[in-house]
């Protein structure tokens, strides 16, 4: 094992994976000549040649639809948005495209495509570019999600993504990409299933399932909670969909207490699929009502102190903590 | 060609009449009319060549060599159907006849063709791309991003705009700024032509041309090709905002019509051996209802092994 960023592990699942499968290109808005614009794809031009790194106009719903269109011939397009907050654009070619062929055709044709790029809030982008796209996506059947938090699973997600034949998403955390960790030597093939979630740190008085960005949140919120004597086990969901409701439940049947802390809205949002699982599965091992924190229900403000106030944060979530622990 | 226009023609009447019968469910846009686009389109093509097109898509299966049979399960929604019933009217693919749909979002599958040409300019093949849409599509974004993608990466596609008149209820001039459709090929540089789509040899001369020009270097090009529909734009429509003379004058210039006199003309075609293709397609249409009727529907619990590729759950 070695340390290396989220950025870095990224590149390296890109570029492993190119070397591997010559149907694999990447393609998006700056990836080639600009080594990206979060530099995740650095270095692939030179190495990959431009026939496989493709820069593009800003057509998200262009060059979305041009990946379904490979996909559907058997080649695997990485397609990578600037951020997720732009696949808005493209919005019919990832949800109506891309998931549907397989069902429309009669099975006949599959859509190997991988859709990645940052998501999620950053800083003070305000309401265009802050968003979370995760439980919109994971709305869609025939889509799968995930959501690494750690380089390791940056690197394993996305090479499994690659190799899945079906549309997959990978929302990395915008945040993050300079945050170290981890990771198995290059040498060494890393694949991370999709659909299982990881306990990050185990514990035994509350379950806190979280995501991406709200996962260094919660460790930074157990280390403090573990001062009052609260021990949280943190179960790190890994994918959105498929969703791995074993991990999830055995943490609450330990724990018997459960927040789910989110970085997208609370409307409709992947806290609510998951408290409705969990009450509908183990209702009797429940001690406490499942309590859910996630951005207030409003477009991001610009104004830093705002948008503090409107995200997740440790405070929400310590409360939240205490509420379930009934101290 | 005659043959497969008039096999076109039967199978959408008989089409109409199931539909009114209500064996047939959802939207059913009927081709009628416009025959000689397609025919003549792919009388121009290798069978390894790829198509794509919008909703209005009967025509183009056929086209593409589905069988009658396995369209009309499709528009009964049955098992047999050319995507197992589960596409219907809008939704007609097949894998191995290179026919990549069927696409009901207006304009959503230009792009599509984009990544088909690009796949085949990966691979170094030689294979031409043909995306259908109609005159409704050229002011959709998606259309006007594939373009300047298609164009940009030099992708062999061939952009058929069979142009009727009308989308949906409105006309051209009431939905585009352009006199005519072929100029929004030139502000992307893709060389563009005006085609009469009444005229079967006129299509596929033209395209034949096109093609065999891209075969050597790939290269977009784009075709207006001037059509009419004779029935409204769906089962449920009317037609009300058109003329019944605008109707007529269209109906004495029929693709068949004069496909069949220029034959007769140069002496290949006789009236029996006309009557005798006509025979042939009424029949063809007729045993496709009965193939449907007869054919099983997928069980529904089936339905959980369409969501992901090789992931059964049934």
């Amino acid at each position: 094992m070695r340390e290396i960023s989220y950025r870095q592990a990224l590149n390296e699942a890109l570029a492993e994976e190119l070397a591997r499968d010559p149907n694999v290109f990447l393609m998006g808005e700056e990836v080639a000549e600009y080594n990206g614009a979060y530099k995740v794809s650095q270095g692939l031009l030179e190495r990959f040649g431009p026939k496989r790194i493709i820069d593009t106009p800003i057509s998200e719903n262009g060059f979305a639809g041009l990946g379904v269109g490979a996909a559907m011939v058997g080649l695997r397009p990485i397609i990578e948005f600037m951020t997720f907050s732009f696949s808005f654009v493209a919005f019919d070619q990832v949800v109506n495209n891309a998931p549907n062929m397989f069902m429309m055709s009669g099975g006949q044709f599959n859509i190997p495509i991988t859709f990645r790029g940052p998501n999620g809030p950053a800083h003070q982008l305000g309401a265009t570019h802050s968003h979370a796209t995760e439980s919109l996506y994971a709305n869609a059947p025939g889509l799968k999600v995930c959501t690494p938090a750690t380089p390791r699973d940056a690197k394993g997600l996305l090479k499994t993504a690659v190799r899945d034949d079906n549309p997959v998403l990978v929302l990395e955390a915008e945040l993050l990409y300079s945050s170290k960790g981890m990771v198995e030597p290059p040498d060494k093939e890393l694949l991370i299933p999709l659909g299982q979630a990881e306990v990050k740190r185990e514990g035994g008085d509350v379950s806190i399932i979280c995501y991406a960005q709200t996962v260094p949140l919660a460790l930074a919120v157990a280390a403090q909670l573990e001062e009052e004597d609260i021990s949280a086990e943190i179960v790190d969901l890994r994918s959105i969909k498929p969703l791995d409701e074993t991990t999830i439940f055995n943490s609450v049947s330990k724990t018997h207490r459960a927040i789910i802390v989110e970085q997208d809205r609370p409307f409709c949002g992947v806290g609510a699929e998951v408290c409705y699982r969990i009450q509908k599965n183990i209702f009797d091992e429940l001690d406490a009502p499942i309590m859910r924190v996630s951005q207030e229900d409003v477009p991001m403000p610009y104004n830093e102190k705002l948008e503090k106030f409107v995200l997740p944060n440790a405070d929400k979530l310590m409360s939240a903590v205490k509420k379930v622990c009934y101290t | 060609m005659l043959a497969l226009m008039l096999l076109i023609r039967r199978f959408e009447e008989r089409a109409s009449q199931q539909y009114q019968a209500q064996k047939i469910g959802g939207f059913c846009h009927l081709y009628i009319g416009q025959e000689a686009v397609v025919a003549g389109a792919v009388a121009a093509v290798r069978e390894d060549d790829y198509i794509i097109t919008a909703y209005r898509d009967h025509g183009h299966a056929l086209a593409r060599g589905i069988s009658a049979n396995a369209c009309m399960a499709e528009l009964f929604g049955k098992g047999t159907g050319c995507s197992q019933g589960l596409g219907g009217s809008m939704h007609f693919f097949d894998k191995k006849n290179h026919m990549y749909g069927g696409h009901a979002i207006v304009g959503a599958h230009v792009p599509l063709a984009a990544g088909l040409a690009f796949a085949c300019k990966y691979r170094e093949e030689d294979r031409v791309t043909l995306c259908f849409f109609g005159d409704g599509a050229i002011n959709q974004g998606a259309f006007h991003e594939a373009l300047n993608l298609i164009a940009l990466y030099k992708l062999p596609v061939v952009l058929i705009c069979e142009n009727n008149l009308f989308a949906m209820g409105t006309s051209v001039q009431r939905s585009t700024s352009l006199k005519q459709i072929v100029d929004r090929a030139e502000g992307y540089d893709i060389p563009g032509e005006i085609v009469d789509g009444m005229n079967f040899r006129e299509v596929r001369d033209k395209l034949s041309e096109i093609v065999t020009s891209i075969r050597k270097d790939p290269h977009p090009a784009f075709v207006e090709i001037r059509t009419y529909r004779y029935r409204g734009h769906s089962m449920s429509d009317p037609a009300s905002y058109r003329t019944k003379e605008q109707l007529e004058k269209y109906r004495l210039d029929d693709p068949i019509i004069r496909l069949r006199a220029q034959l007769t003309r140069e002496g290949k075609l006789t009236n029996e051996q006309f009557d005798a293709l006509d025979k042939k397609a009424k029949e063809t249409a007729l045993a496709s209802v009965k193939f449907a009727e007869s054919s099983p529907e997928l069980a529904v619990e089936k339905v959980y092994d369409y969501a992901y590729f090789n992931e059964k759950r049934s």
